[in-house]
């Protein structure tokens, strides 16, 4: 078991590695002079030139990803060109929306999956089986965004339970925060919900055909106390990639679905940072993001052998 | 039964979309160039079957150009996917094992690592918004799906005795992998090749919704959702149209998978699962 995990760290360090070079390569070398990109074309060579130095230009390209990198590492994001403050502290308060989101969107998607899976797998072939299964198809053909449009019409302009956008901040209170969170997570939910519940229905179908559940249905277990005790365990090993995959999506998708509800999380901080060529936040965002994607895949892979023996001696 | 009926229905809905954007290409019922101020958010009439939208646009003539942008991406991405993807698995499992194995899975991996949403981001911060940026995005996610998926395929081919027979009578691993070993995963490459079709057709819309794709005046239905955000409260109809647009074509295209992958071979349906 530790064998794995340390050669699953090295990888994970690697990648971190790899990812980061593609970012920094992309950002800041691409461009050519990314001072000049981000006042435009009609900057001042003498206003290139402060902001060059301002942002640590000046250096060769591997020194300057040394400087960031190494930056990136005791939480120094560099200074954000048109905030003025420190990116981290621009992440910091972004990721108290974004991240609760994401959780939040994770714990209804599993929340729909695990019934729904269940009641599908055990009514297999039955038309409340065939009836599930084209919702879900449609769950998963629906775009999160313009569900999240539907669910504004339908909850914040008819009914008025929700306001339409925006964020009260935690400050407010729990409860106003969760509750300004619920439509987007709700938008967000639904399609990885219904990915998930596909995922759960297969994986139970095929672990209730096999050996030890015939053998516990043998023992005078009822079909009820079979699945729960013996199929639905062995049914998680598959779920639980889909989840650890699905908060990456989640994340990515949080993105936009911030937009539709103008939250003040990474989304919005990234597309602010496009529009305004902040060029600072975009990459010290974007590598955050890549970053959490790869640390929760690996955290997966872990968990995955932890769960499953057999895989720790894959390959 | 089943089965066909999934493929059917899959299949008339599919054909209908690429036929919808076929036909705009030349021939919608109004111009999607015509701006008529004077004919905004005008309800269904008789003139304009769904109406118009904020710029007077007829809103039909509008879905039916979204479709082109829609497809166009899509194919262009798959292709890209395609392209670059199938080579790469094809050599991988031709090397089993061997350090260039381990490469191309390795950097698979990573890839996976920023989703298509993020790469768009890092393509548009500095080259800006376009539909060309957008197909890029999409089509470097689509690499490592193939990657992957040939890579897996062709693994299984490798141990058939008909590739032992092509290796004794002397040929190289490279007409092995073209001329014997993708042919016979031809099947898997197609229904993934649908669905990551559908799924472009998603990211594509998501991409244009938040700005990243393609870009006015060019009609497309995540632009468009996006123009109606801002009339959903006097006109909640503009943004249910494009939305419906984009279901029904992923829906038609994911069926269209899911059926022609029990038709081509049942036996991928486990694997795959």
């Amino acid at each position: 078991m530790l064998h794995y995990c340390l050669i699953r760290l090295a990888s994970l360090i690697l990648s971190l590695i790899v990812a980061s070079v593609a970012i920094f390569i992309v950002i800041e070398i691409i461009p050519g002079d990314p001072a000049a990109f981000m006042l435009g074309l009609n900057a001042a060579p003498e206003a290139v030139a402060a902001l060059k130095d301002q942002l640590g230009l000046t250096g060769n390209p591997v020194s300057r990803y040394f400087a960031w990198t190494g930056g990136l590492l005791v939480g120094d994001f560099g200074t954000s060109y048109t905030y003025r403050v420190p990116v981290s502290e621009l992440v910091m308060a972004r990721v108290s929306v974004s991240v609760p989101l994401a959780l939040y969107a994770l714990l209804l998607s599993t929340a729909i999956a695990f019934p729904v899976g269940l009641f599908a797998a055990a009514r297999r072939g039955r038309p409340a089986d065939f009836g599930i299964m084209g919702l879900t198809q449609l769950g998963i053909a629906v775009p999160n965004f313009w569900f999240a449009m539907l669910l504004v019409l339908v909850f914040s302009i008819g009914l008025k339970w929700f306001s339409a956008g925006g964020f009260p901040g935690w400050d407010a209170g729990i409860i106003q925060g969760l509750k300004a969170l619920t439509l987007p997570a709700v938008a967000l939910a639904l399609p990885q919900g219904a990915i998930l519940s596909r995922v759960m229905r297969s994986a139970l179908i095929e672990a209730l055909s096999e050996d030890y559940v015939r053998t516990a249905r043998a023992k005078g277990l009822s079909q009820r106390q079979a699945t729960v005790r013996h199929a639905l365990r062995n049914a998680l090993i598959p779920v639980l990639t889909i989840i650890g995959l699905q908060f990456s999506f989640l994340l990515a998708g949080a993105i936009i679905i911030e937009n539709v509800f103008y939250l003040p999380g990474l989304g919005r901080l990234i597309f602010q940072g496009i529009t305004q060529r902040d060029l600072v936040v975009v990459e010290s965002v974007v590598m955050l993001l890549v970053f959490a994607v790869i640390t929760v895949n690996f955290v997966v892979d872990i968990a995955y052998a932890a769960v499953d023996p057999r895989l720790r001696i894959r390959r | 039964m089943k089965f066909s009926a999934l493929l059917v229905a899959g299949g008339i809905i599919s054909v209908f979309f690429v036929l919808v954007a076929l036909v705009s290409l030349i021939w919608t019922p109004f111009s999607v160039e015509d701006l008529v101020i004077a004919n905004r958010l005008r309800p269904p009439d008789s003139v304009h079957l769904l109406g118009t939208d904020h710029f007077g646009r007829d809103m039909l003539s509008m879905l039916m150009v979204g479709s082109q942008t829609s497809i166009s991406v899509a194919v262009i991405a798959v292709g890209i996917g395609m392209a670059l993807g199938v080579p790469l698995g094809l050599a991988a499992a031709a090397n089993r094992g061997s350090s260039y194995d381990e490469l191309i899975m390795r950097g698979n991996d990573l890839v996976f690592a920023f989703p298509s949403l993020v790469i768009a981001i890092l393509i548009t911060a500095v080259f800006g918004p376009s539909a060309v940026n957008a197909i890029l995005a999409i089509g470097i996610f689509n690499i490592p799906v193939f990657a992957r998926v040939t890579r897996g395929g062709a693994l299984s081919q490798w141990t058939l005795d008909y590739v032992l027979a092509a290796r004794v009578a002397g040929k190289g691993k490279l007409r092995i992998s073209f001329e014997h070993v993708l042919p016979n995963i031809a099947n898997l490459l197609i229904v993934q090749g649908t669905i990551q079709f559908s799924l472009g057709i998603l990211a594509e819309a998501g991409l244009s919704y938040v700005g990243l794709g393609a870009q006015p005046p060019t009609p497309s239905w995540g632009r468009m959702l996006a123009d109606a955000q801002t009339f959903i409260y006097g006109t909640p109809g503009l943004a249910v149209l494009p939305g419906l647009a984009i279901v029904a074509t992923v829906l038609g295209f994911n069926l269209l998978g899911d059926g022609l992958r029990d038709w081509l071979d049942p036996r991928i349906q486990r694997s795959a699962g």
